[in-house]
């Protein structure tokens, strides 16, 4: 049991750190003792061949794994300084610090407008003046204010997928997270969307933790830091982004990254 | 290219077969509709909706068992549809694994296709032989049997549909588990469950065994729901009985009325439904 990442730590601030995680889908054995930090304000990619337990890994992050029975996690979640496993920690609390965007664009089905609103106004009690103008600092800040100023009363779903995709986005830097995980976000979306995202993404990191799991090695390579590279379960290397994609020290890291396998 | 030849051979026998039975099968909604026509329509006039049943050789109308229809198919709604909204949300978005949710599935499938006569006989006891008396209540309350199931099952589907990764999204901003069925889940499925309601309401407007032993009839104007109350299937099954052709006149009119209404309901669930699903 060893409490620094599989690989090589950097000293920088730690939004999250994760130690000793494992995680069990009823009694399969999902994730073996994974140690991993997210650097506060940067972007961690997580990638790996399908299976290999990185969006499991994303999903114990906000606890998502709770809405199923059956599924549990051990070992220590730490969310600056706190563990997130407790059981006495409240959930809707912790999910409203740490957001989750998800592999298909998800609009609720109303209004652009409420999308935004309606999470703002679980938390805060503002007067319209107020809330419009919180939603569209939202809807800026995923940069696609610009695209639905004159519809925010067309219904959410009557966007394009790269549009739904930012709206998301907006939905869930409105409740101001610290946060955001992406699972996948440019999986359903063409190269001009992705590109949009990614350059979103980019942006988002000087206000928040970032952690994105892709299946594009590309992708990791563009918009993250740091690099964990996972597989069957295990945290193969954590490292900076460019030495993974450079010099990897674990030869599983570098078979998969000059894709001989996965 | 032999075998292509009897693939179009094949297919336009079979097509063939299709079309026939879906005309076989329209035949003969369209004779129903037409002889309700031909029937009931000469009766269809003001007085049918403003005079009560009256004897045989006096004018009369049907407007008691109309408006008794009316009270107890509403009655029957509220007292249904809330039971089985809340029962199909529980099946859904909260018990989906669990064993009482399956023995409730199982059971609500049989109470669906339960004879409605044996729901008639079942408020009877517990509800008429108390009371002493035959009453609209009860007559509500025996409908209001019918339409759980039917709600119960599309509640539970309509919510089953709605995809998994809208409630994960909704509960990853943070809402509470009631708040996600409440105000996403209930709004993503709100056309099929409406839906599902409108056709409980279609269902039970044409329900005559579940009103003999409960509701009864009664030929004089009643809103009173604890005492007997007319209904426009009650009074077709007792005009039709009579030899008089007055009667026989107003129970085909009674008829034609409901199917009308029937109709009209089915046609506006449907495009309400289609309407809510395309946007």
């Amino acid at each position: 049991m060893t409490n620094t990442p599989n690989g090589k730590a950097a000293d920088l601030p730690t939004k999250i750190s994760v130690k000793d995680l494992r995680f069990f889908y009823a009694s399969h054995l999902a994730l073996k003792s994974i140690n991993v930090p997210l650097y506060t304000n940067k972007v961690t990619a997580l990638i790996g061949p399908s299976g290999c337990g990185k969006s499991t890994l994303l999903r114990v992050l906000n606890r998502m794994y709770d809405l199923y029975p059956r599924q549990r996690a051990e070992g220590e979640v730490l969310l600056d300084g706190e563990n997130i496993l407790d059981q006495k920690q409240d959930l809707n609390l912790l999910r409203a610090r740490v957001g989750m965007v998800f592999q298909k664009p998800t609009p609720f089905p109303m209004s652009i407008y409420d999308n935004i609103a309606f999470g703002i106004k679980l938390y805060e009690k503002l007067p319209k003046s107020e809330l419009d103008g919180r939603v569209e600092n939202a809807l800026r800040g995923a940069a696609i204010w610009d695209e639905v100023r004159d519809k925010l009363s067309a219904s959410g779903l009557s966007l394009s997928g790269g549009q739904q995709q930012r709206l998301c986005i907006a939905r869930t830097v409105a409740i101001h997270p610290e946060v955001i995980l992406f699972d996948e976000p440019c999986s359903a979306l063409d190269p001009i969307s992705t590109a949009k995202v990614e350059e979103l993404i980019d942006e988002l990191k000087e206000k928040y933790t970032i952690a994105i799991v892709t299946h594009n090695m590309q992708q990791a390579a563009r918009v993250s830091e740091y690099t964990a590279f996972m597989y069957l379960g295990e945290l193969v290397e954590f490292a900076p982004t460019t030495q993974i994609f450079t010099a990897p020290e674990n030869p599983r890291t570098q078979n998969y990254i000059t894709g001989r396998f996965g | 290219m032999a075998s292509y030849a009897a693939r179009r051979r094949s297919n336009f026998v079979w097509l063939s077969l299709c079309w026939a039975s879906t005309a076989f099968g329209l035949c003969f909604l369209i004779i129903i509709l037409a002889t309700l026509f031909w029937h009931g329509f000469g009766g269809l006039s003001l007085t049918v909706f403003t005079q009560p049943t009256r004897p045989p050789d006096e004018i009369g109308g049907l407007q008691n068992a109309i408006v008794g229809s009316l009270i107890m198919t509403v009655v029957g709604v509220a007292i249904g549809a809330p039971l089985g909204l809340l029962a199909g949300t529980y099946m859904a978005e909260y018990g989906r694994h669990s064993k009482l949710t399956f023995v409730v599935r199982f059971i609500n499938d049989i109470l669906l296709s339960a004879p409605s006569i044996v729901i008639g006989l079942f408020i009877y006891q517990v509800m008429v032989a108390p009371m002493h008396h035959f009453s609209g209540i009860s007559g509500a309350v025996a409908l209001a049997v019918i339409v759980v199931p039917v709600v119960v099952r599309t509640t539970e589907d309509m919510l089953l549909l709605v995809p998994g990764p809208l409630r994960e999204a909704a509960s990853a901003l943070g809402l509470p588990r009631s708040t996600v069925v409440v105000r996403i889940a209930y709004r993503a499925a709100r056309a099929g469950i409406i839906t599902g309601i409108l056709l409980a309401v279609a269902r039970i407007s044409g329900e005559t065994a579940p009103l003999l032993f409960t509701a009864l009839n009664n030929q004089f104007f009643s809103a009173n729901l604890n005492t007997p109350m007319a209904s426009l299937p009650a009074v077709i099954f007792q005009y039709a009985m009579n030899p008089s052709p007055v009667w026989h006149s107003l129970a085909w009119t009674g008829a034609l009325i409901i199917t009308l209404a029937v109709l009209a309901l089915s046609i506006f669930a449907r495009v309400f439904s289609s309407k809510g699903s395309a946007k």
